[in-house]
């Protein structure tokens, strides 16, 4: 499997092609569509992301070495993004997600959705999906040392 | 629809607002984000470098002479505000932050002395959270009662609701004139006389009706006025509450400190006279003297021209949604209200369709709005909100227009 970095390189150049502010858009939406669909019962109360403009559901597991994510927005634009952070961090380890830098959101020009002045919950999803791998790993170092 | 050509000339009047003229994302700026906050005419950024470059000194404290021209700048301001809202005295327009913080001075004080357990508070189902808040605090403060009246489907308030929440518990009601979310216009005239009727004082929250109709507050006899600078082409920080002499005496200071006091020693200080009583503090001086620079701009305009325009992009931009966007909710559908639409195009999420007309050049609203209980009563979550000043333009509409169908289309 690609490391992060690489899937990162790979968006940016996916979105290298697309000039047009619609083209990206058009990309994001169908990236939004195409997210697979979240477990209805993972779609709770506990996995709200909440946002003033949008809202976001997020639910992660483990198979004991890497997380899995999956997640759900009301809205598309916003569903398209989280696709694409679910790529770039689904399956790895826990140890690879919290040291990974983020920054091909900005390279493609999306940083704005992700200020908190968008109020459309996707700050705080990079930050929970960050939170989820750190404490595995921290339950994981608890297990090892006793 | 058949529109007028407006007896303003629209192009001339856009030459005063340097912001306006700018592409976003490559494509011509079209600002419909007046409700949250409007831009600023040259007038008043000239106002402001210039105090800045030849008068800046604090106010009410030298005797030197910038500390004097400050003074001097700074209190006839006040007097402009007062001729623009007909108050009776210069000293019944206190200077504040903004409505918000209009509304938390009159909470705050009337709790020190006016409010007790027992006692009403009433508010509308159609308030910005700003008129919300202060008096939930207020209520828990003191064990006194919020009442809320309800609003119809349209979003008006129910005036014979109203009548029965009314009593002689009723200390206070407060509401808000133009609606921020919908751009209804409530009957504040009928709010006010009944509500005297029971002795109870009336706040209206002007934020929203200033920037589109001049307001009087003696015919209207409100007893607070809050408004914001912002809002009304003035700069952000500064605002305005009105009140009626009798009653500002009545209550008691706000916040402490410098400018607000008369003597002060560790035993006992007493406090200074209107306005000063309730602007402690060094206050937002280039901010009241450009403030007073927006109104002079808008004394100078034809202003009922000015309304007519406003009028005319509303009933042009409702007619063309109305015809291109079968899936169209208006949400405040009625016929007379300030230039604002509050939409949805049935299931498409308005942070959707927001994001994609940003990078069609077309700034509008999407989300609560600040009335999250107003959304609840919709059973919605928010809304699209294209507001209108009296410099925008029926090609911006259709660039707007155009830039909808395009996102309609993007997200169907
Ligand atoms: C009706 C209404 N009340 C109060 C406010 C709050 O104004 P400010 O944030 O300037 O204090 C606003 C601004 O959005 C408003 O529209």
């Amino acid at each position: 499997m690609e490391s992060i970095a690489e899937k990162q390189a790979d968006i940016v150049e996916e979105f290298a092609f697309l000039e047009d502010w619609m083209d990206k858009y058009e990309h994001l939406i169908e990236l939004g569509k195409e997210l697979p669909l979240i477990d209805e019962q993972y779609k709770k109360e506990d996995n709200l992301i909440k946002g003033c403009q949008s809202q976001v559901w997020l639910h992660a597991e483990n198979d004991g070495e890497h997380v899995h994510y999956t997640a759900d927005s009301d809205a598309i634009l916003t569903k398209g993004i989280i696709a694409l952070l679910i790529r770039v961090l689904d399956g790895h380890k826990p140890s690879e997600i919290t040291q990974a830098d983020m920054d091909f959101i900005d390279q493609i020009g999306l940083k704005e959705h992700l200020s908190p002045t968008r109020a459309n919950g996707l700050v705080n999803m990079v930050k929970q999906m960050k939170y989820y791998a750190l404490a595995l790993q921290a339950s994981e170092s608890k297990t090892t040392s006793s | 629809m058949d529109v007028k050509t407006p007896p303003l000339d629209i192009a001339k009047l856009r030459q005063d607002f340097p912001v306006l003229h700018q592409k976003v994302a490559g494509k011509p700026l079209a600002y419909f984000d007046n409700a949250a906050s409007a831009q600023k005419p040259q007038a008043v950024i000239d106002t402001l470098s210039h105090y800045y470059e030849t008068t800046h000194s604090n106010v009410h404290r030298g005797v030197h002479q910038l500390s004097q021209k400050a003074t001097d700048a700074f209190e006839e301001a006040r007097k402009i505000v007062q001729q623009e809202l007909n108050a009776a005295h210069p000293h019944e327009i206190i200077w504040t932050k903004g409505t918000t913080d209009s509304i938390n001075l009159v909470a705050s004080s009337l709790g020190q002395n006016q409010i007790k357990s027992g006692d009403e508070i009433i508010i509308s189902a159609l308030e910005h959270h700003s008129n919300i808040v202060p008096w939930q605090m207020l209520c828990q403060r003191t064990g006194a009662t919020l009442r809320v009246i309800p609003i119809s489907d349209e979003g008006e308030i129910d005036l014979q609701a109203y009548r029965e929440l009314l009593s002689s518990r009723t200390k206070m009601v407060a509401v808000n004139h133009y609606s921020n979310a919908l751009g209804l216009i409530n009957p504040v005239e009928a709010i006010i006389e009944e509500a005297h009727k029971h002795g109870a004082w009336v706040l209206l929250d002007g934020a929203q009706s200033l920037p589109h109709r001049p307001v009087d507050v003696r015919a209207l006899d409100a007893d607070f006025y809050a408004f914001s600078g912002h809002k009304v082409f003035g700069p952000t920080g500064i605002g305005v509450l009105y009140g009626k002499e009798s009653l500002l005496n009545e209550l008691p200071p706000y916040q402490g400190g410098g400018e607000m006091i008369a003597e002060v020693s560790f035993e006992k200080t007493t406090y200074g006279e209107l306005p000063h009583k309730f602007e402690a503090g060094t206050p937002h001086i280039a901010g009241a003297i450009g403030l007073g620079a927006a109104f002079q701009y808008l004394q100078q305009q034809d202003r009922p021209a000015l309304a007519r325009h406003e009028e005319e992009l509303l009933a042009y931009a409702t007619d063309a949604l109305r015809r291109h966007f079968p899936r169209l909710k208006i949400y405040g559908d009625v016929p007379h209200k300030a230039s604002v639409i509050s939409f949805l195009l049935e299931d498409i999420h308005p942070y959707d369709a927001g994001a994609i007309l940003d990078k069609l050049g077309v700034a509008i609203r999407t989300g609560h709005h600040c009335n999250q209980p107003l959304m609840q009563r919709f059973g919605i979550s928010g809304t699209m909100r294209a507001s209108f000043a009296f410099y925008n333009t029926t090609e911006e509409i259709d660039q707007f227009i155009t830039a909808l169908q395009r996102a309609e289309k993007m997200l169907s």
